[in-house]
């Protein structure tokens, strides 16, 4: 009876395609916020079903946690057969409890947010149709499902970044993350182009079964494909700086996708392809060490960042760096941990986040914030708690994750990627910790007669996406100059990029945003409805280490996901006492991390042009803010020889040959017929003697063939 | 005799035709024309053809060349032509053509046909096998093996006349009755004068 | 002279190869003149030549069939050169001293 309910694991994505298609079809004709209540309600069901899932599994006995429906037969090719099909075992459902859950909460939330905006159910659309792929993505019984969710999810990406397309911004960071995101994508399919030919099926349970007999070259050729699209997806090193732009989009979306959900597929499928990468050791010390260096370097860049949605940003960059890192020593029940308690923790603070935007004018330098916990209490109680969750505070959430992270390092020996760990600890609590104070604690610095606030350009510390002048400035409110509302927008300049001509379609009674103060009014808190799940996640930050506490007995997920990772040894500590020293050395540093922080913004800023910590890097100030400027070197790469490249393949190649051959062709035959014509002269006397041609050459014809 | 008459009529014939091609003037090529007609038809009397050579002479050259001459009269074409030519290569490749043609057409004379039948060189002319005249052979076949053929030249003869008729008649004449005056019915029937 | 050209026989084939050269001289004045009817005359030579040809293998198979058709070609000679003069005639009405390269309206 279980095994037949598990087969309907497919209803789970369904409901929210379902959702997608009516609300593109009726979505006007239904309007607002009916189709925000719609899309919950579907969610809804869909987390329900998820649970109902859970339970169906539970009851199984352990060795037979593992059923595959399929719905029909997708391709049948001579040798290859690819069934649309589900697997429902522990690891894809935790997935969709955690993608429905997460997921229900932050549509119940943008029903507020989004209230007002002329495209509400378009929104909606794209959410739900974004959550049907995600769910498809981790549902699917073959590499190939996967890839279609995996193409829809990135899809859906660009389609909610570039939501308020009018801006140029948004529409160059949708853009971007699309194709950063193919460009993972050549190594997915390149890798299912070799199992096919190696193992004739994309199948999990198949090709897991056939890897570890399969030669190593194969093998680490898959892992490290497979790798590079997760890279792409996740947003690692060198692949990240598309995340840092999507911030364009709506925050729910950033929320949604590029925190709790679409950034962990590349987890999830690393995880799922586990055979390959156990096989093959170059893989994961390439895994592990991408994560590590991914960690460390975005808390770097994290620490400098002037708008609150890229510091999450780049936090969220960082702790994806960490699932990496886990995933690279093997400890793959602890990386699912991180997911899962990063999905709350980060969830809750983007929610947040997205409550103070509202409640400040769409300003979003918290530069020039402070004191919010005065207007914002919920808010601020919310987004405490996942401070403290993700700093790695006992007995927050955050702690027992990342503790068994660092641990598993230890333990697997590879202690250098141990202390980079550690560092990256300390950064994430220091950057969390600006954050929060800048923006809840310290002193009120909106105000139009602060003091700590000049007439001057606040400097620009950090860039956008600089690659397109129109489209300069990004998400970062902190860009030069601009932030004074006195200014007519027209008049601003063009270092920060504002066009006039591109607003987004937010309701026209709100100052335009990023670019107006408060003037007089005081930040205001957000409606019951998006607070409601900012303080769920809350709580869920609070007490979700519970699921997987390191005693013995009490590591439920641990054991939920025995089966999947049946044969892998995991890194897990010799005695108590090791475990217990290892955590006292991650909690240390992370009250180290706070400390910092707390010493050096805890009064807020004196002076909002001037920063303690970009003083105190100095020179390295820019290259940290700007990430080292990965993204700016990308973009020159492109302007100049990729743009050089594509060039000549216009002009040489496809203007001269390709359409040279073509309009050639047309030219022959015109010239030909042009040519032929001047036989039609209308001239009776040429007819004849074209007629006594050809009576003399039948004749001779006659005379030759038949006089032999 | 025949030997002597047939080389005479041929040469007549051939210069007669050379005559029409070369002339200059269109009546005089009508008037080669007839001398033309006129040796074909002696040739025929030649070859035991008496009721052809007759009808020779009298449709061809007393009917059909007339009917040139007076076509030619009618519309003035009878200008002397230019000698250019305009069209370029026209003169020499017809003259090469033909020529090629006529060498053809010998070779082919002087041997086996492509339905193997050997030509008739060698075979002497005889009088006639059949009982009765010429002409009675010619009505005898022309009203039983051909009557069909027969009756549809009749019909094509009357094609022929209401073709031509029609051909050349004017455009836009409208056959003339009797003047229809549409004032005088007026006034008839209603008593008083229209203006 | 006498006796040699008496003991020449004319056989059939010197009436073919004389329709030969009478059919040449024909095509080459459809093709030489310019001036329709003149044209028009060349055709009838060509008929001509057709017509000795189908008299002397009337002559040579002993077949009367022959002449029969030089009969029927010779009607359709008539017809035809009736027709066409009217053709030439209603042309000739609109453009006085046309030749045929001058009628070529059905050009491409």
């Amino acid at each position: 009876m279980e095994r037949d309910l598990l087969e309907w694991i497919g209803i789970v994505p369904l409901l929210p395609l379902i959702g997608a298609a009516v609300l593109m079809l009726f979505g006007r004709r239904i309007g607002a916020p009916l189709a925000g209540w719609i899309a919950t309600a579907l969610m809804g069901l869909a987390f329900l079903w998820s649970l109902v899932m859970l339970v169906a599994i539970l009851s199984l006995p352990e060795n037979a946690r593992s059923v595959t429906s399929v719905a029909f037969t997708w391709i049948q090719v001579d040798q290859l057969q690819i069934d649309f099909g589900f697997l429902a075992d522990p690891l894809s459902i935790t997935w969709i409890l955690l993608v429905t859950g997460v997921g229900s909460l932050i549509f119940l939330y943008s029903i507020g947010y989004m209230r007002g905006d002329p495209n509400f159910s378009r929104f909606f659309a794209y959410m739900s149709l974004f959550a049907g792929s995600m769910l498809l993505l981790v549902t699917g019984s073959s590499y190939l499902l996967t890839f279609l969710g995996w193409e829809g999810v990135g899809l859906c990406s660009y389609l909610l970044i570039a939501f308020w397309f009018e801006r140029s911004s948004a529409a160059i960071a949708g853009k971007k993350a699309f194709i950063t995101n193919r460009v993972g994508d050549v190594g997915f399919l390149i890798a299912m182009f070799i199992l096919i030919k190696e193992f004739g099926t994309l199948d999990y349970g198949a090709t897991g079964a056939a890897a570890s007999s399969a030669s190593s070259t194969i093998v680490t050729a898959v892992a490290l494909l497979l790798l590079l699209a997760a890279v792409g997806k996740s947003a690692q090193i060198p692949l990240f700086p598309w995340l840092t732009d999507a911030m364009e989009g709506p925050t729910p979306v950033s929320a949604l996708i590029h925190a709790a959900t679409m950034v962990t597929a590349g987890v999830y499928l690393i995880a799922r392809a586990h055979p390959f990468f156990d096989a093959s050791g170059d893989g994961l010390e390439v895994v592990a060490w991408v994560g590590v260096l991914t960690a460390l370097l975005a808390g770097g860049a994290a620490l400098l960042q002037p708008d609150i949605k890229r510091v999450l940003a780049y936090s969220t960059i960082s702790q994806l760096g960490y699932m990496f890192l886990a995933l690279g020593v093997k400890a793959y029940t602890a990386a699912v941990f991180m997911v899962l308690m990063h999905a709350f923790f980060k969830g809750c603070l983007f929610l947040g986040a997205g409550s103070v935007i509202h409640g400040n004018a769409e300003n979003q330098d918290i530069r020039i914030m402070g004191r919010f916990r005065r207007f914002l209490p919920y808010t601020a109680i919310g987004m405490t708690i996942a401070w403290l969750a993700i700093a790695g505070v006992p007995p927050f959430a955050g702690f027992w994750a990342k503790d068994e992270i660092l641990e598993s390092a230890f333990i697997a020996g590879d202690y250098g990627i141990w202390v980079l760990g550690l560092l990256a600890a300390i950064f994430t609590g220091l950057y969390m910790t600006r954050l929060i104070q800048l923006v809840f604690y310290g002193n009120e610095r909106f105000r139009d007669d602060s003091p700590a606030v000049t007439a001057d350009a606040l400097p620009a510390v950090s860039g956008g996406s600089d690659d397109d002048a129109g489209g300069a400035g990004g998400s970062d409110a902190g860009g030069a100059g601009s932030l004074d509302a006195a200014v007519d927008p027209a008049d601003m300049p063009d270092a920060l990029g504002y066009d006039p001509d591109f607003l987004p379609t937010v309701d026209f009674t709100e100052p335009t945003p990023r670019a107006s103060r408060l003037h007089g009014h005081d930040p205001h808190e957000s409606p019951v409805i998006m607070l409601i799940p900012i303080l769920v996640l809350a709580t869920l930050s609070i007490f979700g280490g519970l699921i997987n506490l390191p005693l013995k007995g009490l590591d439920f997920l641990d054991q939920f996901l025995e089966p999947v990772f049946r044969g892998v040894t995991q890194p897990a500590p010799d005695s108590f006492a090791e475990g217990l020293s290892l955590e006292g050395i991650a909690v240390v540093l992370a009250l180290i991390g706070i400390g910092i922080g707390l010493l050096l913004y805890r009064k807020g800023l004196r002076n909002a042009a001037k920063d303690p910590i970009v003083d105190h890097t100095g020179n390295l100030a820019p290259v940290l803010g700007h990430a080292y400027y990965v993204d700016d070197a990308q973009a020159a790469f492109f302007d100049g020889p990729g743009r050089a490249t594509a060039e000549f393949l216009d002009e040489d190649v496809d203007q001269k040959v390709i359409d040279g051959g073509v309009n050639g062709m047309a030219r022959l035959v015109r010239g030909a017929g042009g040519g032929l014509r001047h036989a039609q002269d209308g001239l009776v006397r040429r007819y004849a003697l074209g007629i006594l041609l050809g009576a003399v050459a039948i004749l001779l014809f006659l005379l030759v063939y038949v006089g032999r | 005799m025949t030997v002597f008459l047939f080389f005479t009529f041929a040469a007549l014939t051939l210069t007669g035709a050379l005559g029409v091609v070369l002339s200059r003037n269109p009546v005089h090529s009508a008037l080669w024309l007839v001398l033309t007609l006129v040796s074909v038809a002696v040739l025929f009397l030649l070859q035991d053809a008496q009721l052809l050579a007759a009808v020779q002479v009298i449709v061809y050259a007393g009917a059909i060349v007339v009917l040139f001459i007076f076509v030619i009269m009618l519309l003035g074409v009878d200008r002397r032509e230019t000698l250019t030519e305009h069209l370029p290569f026209q003169r020499p490749i017809a003259i090469a053509l033909g020529a090629i043609a006529l060498a053809e057409v010998l070779f082919l004379a002087g041997h086996q046909w492509a339905t193997g039948a050997k030509t008739v060189s060698g075979v002497p002319i005889k009088g006639g096998g059949d009982f009765g005249n010429n002409i009675q052979r010619v009505a005898r076949v022309l009203f039983t093996d051909f009557l069909w053929p027969f009756q549809l030249t009749a019909v094509l003869l009357v094609i022929a006349v209401v073709g031509s008729v029609a051909l050349a008649k004017r455009s836009g004449e409208r056959p003339e009755g009797p003047q229809t005056d549409t004032r005088g019915a007026r006034e008839t029937s209603e008593g008083e004068s229209v203006p | 002279m006498g006796p040699i050209i008496g003991a020449l026989e004319i056989t059939p084939s010197y009436y073919l190869v004389l329709a030969a050269m009478l059919f040449t001289i024909g095509t080459v004045g459809v093709l030489v003149r310019r001036n329709v009817i003149v044209m028009f005359m060349g055709v009838e030579l060509m008929l001509n030549a057709v017509n000795l040809t189908f008299v002397a293998f009337a002559k040579a198979l002993n077949d009367i069939a022959g002449q029969v058709l030089v009969f029927f070609t010779l009607v359709v000679a008539a017809a035809e050169v009736a027709v066409g003069l009217a053709i030439i005639v209603a042309i000739f009405r609109r453009r006085r001293g046309a030749t045929a390269d001058d009628l070529k309206v059905l050009e491409g």
